[in-house]
């Protein structure tokens, strides 16, 4: 097993080289710095002085990959590749270009983004497990097909919509919660509860589907077959023998999102002003920060990693037959 | 890309525009509907596809995407209108606007060009918020301003309800009329080809299709579009948005921008993830770690910011080379089409995933080995046994891609990273 880790780890090396490449080409080849200073200082009435000025102030003075002016060592170091690029893998994210440290920033944001992503998740597998199991009970009926069509309504619309409503009518009109915010430490609920449940409710069209698929196949096995026949209560085969069996599906879709769920949600988090990482992500774009971007998708990478490792780890935890070696 | 020469249409001289998009768009539909008549030849595909539309659901689902496509089609065919001509100007000299039309717009009338100052409700007459309003007296009051399009033919407000009531009727009307005709006219085709062909050929092997539902569908959507249509130039149906455009007409632009987007990004998507999954699962070795390890690191880089960055790179380029466009329009129309083809680049690996699982297992079957026993060429045995074999999970992934890729953009648009500002399909 520590094996196993150690080796996938070793794996996930590559991976994150090409991530880091793949940006770097596309944001200092394909995009020159010079690209850069002008999309951020203006595009037309600006001086070549200014420009000049931009790149040496970020550090993006230095030739790409291999520097022929330094000596020894440095040579290589300071590059922009290695400046930018390859300390990406020590987490040193560097500056962001209003200044301040991308690392500590990240650090800081990351506690909203948690606080608002982890209840959304944690609920919505509950909510979505739920429907999906109790439409099972129902299964050939008209409610059956009731709830399908419902469902495929519900994921058809763009989530957008909800959040619009929901902020329109429950905070707006009916004043329930605030609009938008965020408040520190347990009084924050109050902000955090409309995102949450419009999250859950959002997520309910596309989850109960996928779970009701996974059940059925389930539960047309020979196994819940074999303990109907023996008078097990429908309760009780779908609790005792098609949810565990439909764990490994289940395991595939879910484990891989948790380390995710640090990054935030972009358009939650924007719409409700939550101070987290997917604002802070957003806020970048919109100010053609690519720093911030870039160590944004660095991270995002190296989160998806973990949770592909994470997946793994976990079938051996609801399957004892699954081995890793 | 301009067509030099002008010509009159509907009284109106015009410029001819063609955008690439609308190349793309016809080029598509156009490969779309030959690829359909080639699966006609083969009989077994053309029971199966009968079989499909014999069913009441199918047969109005077909004429309901049909609708879909007819708007994008005629959305994509753009022109500048000739402005009146000034004082001074030689008889010969024509100018054309700026403003790119389509002949969607004409079909619309004024429904485009009617722009209020901000939001406003569905069939309202007044603004939705309140402002600062001078009285012809030299007065100054605080109130809801009046509607400078919305409602403006009426001679007192009280009429609302009948002039809506009566404008509707009216609508419908025209729409049934036209549909009722074109329904005839094929109803009688119908019957002639009945009729004139042998009895041997319409035998009951074929199920037969439900026309009726077919006409009703058609009828309902053109009285609607009637409908709109009417009504749509004398009140704001949906109201406005911020900017004060007409979120009809916004909603009916955005038909063409996602049946274009759709399209295009899977059709990116397809051949690369076909080509890289049948040769990752048919070749193994060392052409599958390739391609294993180019969709990883893909799929690493979390989907939206992949896109997000590619398309503020994008902007960038657009920015510093401004002498490529000529009219705004086509500005936005690079981007556009930027934007596809990077949802195209970036979304193809999940199903190069799926199908290079599948290859897998087909390569392993016994009638692909007996191929290669008998000598057939790799590019034959792809072609003839394991491609018709991917076809479902081919088919099944393009129309779930189709309208994953529209809601994307519509966050996109949201983030503000893609700003075409023409109609971003989240409008529908």
């Amino acid at each position: 097993m520590f094996a196993y880790i150690i080796r996938r780890l070793c794996y996930a090396i590559p991976i994150l080289i090409g991530v880091n490449l793949l940006t770097f080409i596309l944001f200092f080849i394909v995009n020159t710095p010079e690209d850069m200073a002008r999309a951020h200082l203006g595009d037309k009435y600006v001086t070549e002085q200014a420009i000049q000025e931009w790149i040496a102030d970020k550090g993006y003075d230095q030739p790409l990959f291999y520097n022929p002016q330094a000596s020894g060592l440095e040579q290589l170091t300071s590059t922009i590749f290695f400046e930018k690029s390859i300390k990406l893998f020590a987490f040193d994210f560097g500056n962001s270009d209003e200044g301040r440290n991308i690392r500590s920033d990240v650090v800081d944001r990351m506690g909203p983004s948690l606080a608002l992503a982890l209840p959304t998740f944690i609920i919505g597998i509950w909510v979505n497990i739920s429907v999906a199991l109790m439409v099972l009970m129902f299964r050939g009926s008209r409610l059956d097909r009731f709830a399908v069509a419902v469902f495929v309504t519900m994921m058809s619309v763009s989530y957008l919509f909800y959040i619009v409503v929901g902020q329109f009518f429950i905070a707006r009109v009916s004043r329930l919660v605030p609009v938008s915010g965020y408040n520190e430490g347990i009084d924050g609920w109050r902000f955090l509860i409309l995102p949450i449940a419009i999250g859950v409710i959002t997520g309910i069209g596309a989850g109960a589907r996928w779970y009701r698929t996974l059940f059925i196949e389930a539960s047309g096995q020979d196994f819940a077959r074999t303990a109907r026949a023996k008078g097990v209560s429908e309760a009780g085969v779908l609790f005792r023998h098609v949810l565990p069996n439909a764990m490994l599906p289940i395991l595939t879709g879910v484990v891989v999102v948790i380390p995710s769920l640090f990054m935030g949600s972009l358009i939650m988090e924007s719409f409700f002003s939550i101070p987290g990482l997917g604002s802070y992500l957003l806020d970048a774009i919109q100010a053609q920060d690519f720093a911030i971007v870039r160590a944004m998708v660095f991270l995002g990478s190296v989160l998806y990693i973990i949770g592909l490792i994470l997946t793994d780890i976990s079938y051996t935890w609801a399957d004892p037959r699954v081995r890793l070696n | 890309m301009d067509f030099s020469i002008g010509s009159d249409l509907f009284g109106y001289h015009v410029l001819w525009t063609i955008l690439w998009s609308d190349i793309l768009i016809f080029f598509l539909v156009g490969a779309i509907t030959l690829f359909l008549i080639s699966l006609r030849k083969n009989p077994e595909n053309r029971q199966r596809w009968r079989q499909v539309f014999s069913t009441r659901l199918g047969m109005s689902t077909f004429v309901i995407i049909m609708a879909y496509i007819a708007i994008a089609l005629v959305d994509s065919i753009h022109f500048r209108k000739a402005l009146p001509a000034v004082e001074g100007q030689g008889s010969e000299q024509v100018f054309y606007s700026n403003t790119v039309n389509s002949l969607l717009d004409l079909a619309l009338g004024e429904m485009g060009e009617q722009h209020e100052r901000t939001y406003s409700a569905p069939f309202a007459l007044k603004s939705w918020n309140k402002e600062n309003l001078l009285l012809p007296g030299g007065e100054r009051v605080r109130d809801y301003p009046v509607l400078k399009y919305g409602g403006q033919h009426l001679k007192n407000d009280e009429d609302k309800q009948r002039d809506i009531v009566h404008k509707s009727l009216l609508g419908l009307g025209k729409g049934l009329a036209i549909a009722l005709l074109l329904i005839g006219l094929h109803a009688h085709r119908l019957k002639k080809k009945t009729s004139t062909s042998e009895p041997a050929l319409t035998n009951s092997r074929l199920p037969a299709l439900p026309w009726r539902t077919a006409w009703i569908t058609f009828a309902i959507i053109m009285a609607l579009f009637g409908w709109l249509v009417t009504i749509g130039n004398l009140y704001h149906v949906l109201g406005t948005d911020q900017a004060g455009n007409d979120t009809l007409y916004e909603s009916l632009k955005g038909i063409r921008t996602g049946v274009l987007i759709g399209t295009l990004a899977t059709l990116i998507t397809m051949p690369i993830a076909i080509s890289l999954g049948i040769a990752a699962g048919y070749f193994k070795g060392w052409v599958d770690d390739v391609v294993q390890y180019i969709y990883t690191t893909l799929i690493s880089i979390p989907g939206l910011l992949l896109i997000a960055a590619s398309v503020l790179l994008f902007q960038v380029w657009i920015n510093n080379n401004p002498d490529f466009f000529e009219v705004g329009l086509e500005k936005a129309d690079a981007k556009f089409l930027a934007l596809c083809f990077i949802l195209g680049i970036t979304s193809w690996t999940s199903l190069c995933r799926l199908l290079r699982a599948e290859t897998l297992k087909i390569s392993q079957l016994d009638y692909v080995q007996a191929a290669h026993a008998f000598g057939v060429s790799h590019f034959k045995i792809i072609r003839r046994h394991i491609l018709p074999n991917l076809s479902h999970i081919i088919i099944i992934s393009f129309v779930l891609d189709f309208s994953g890729l529209v809601l994307a953009e519509a966050v996109l648009s949201y983030i503000g990273v893609v700003l075409i500002r023409p109609w971003p399909a989240g409008a529908i």
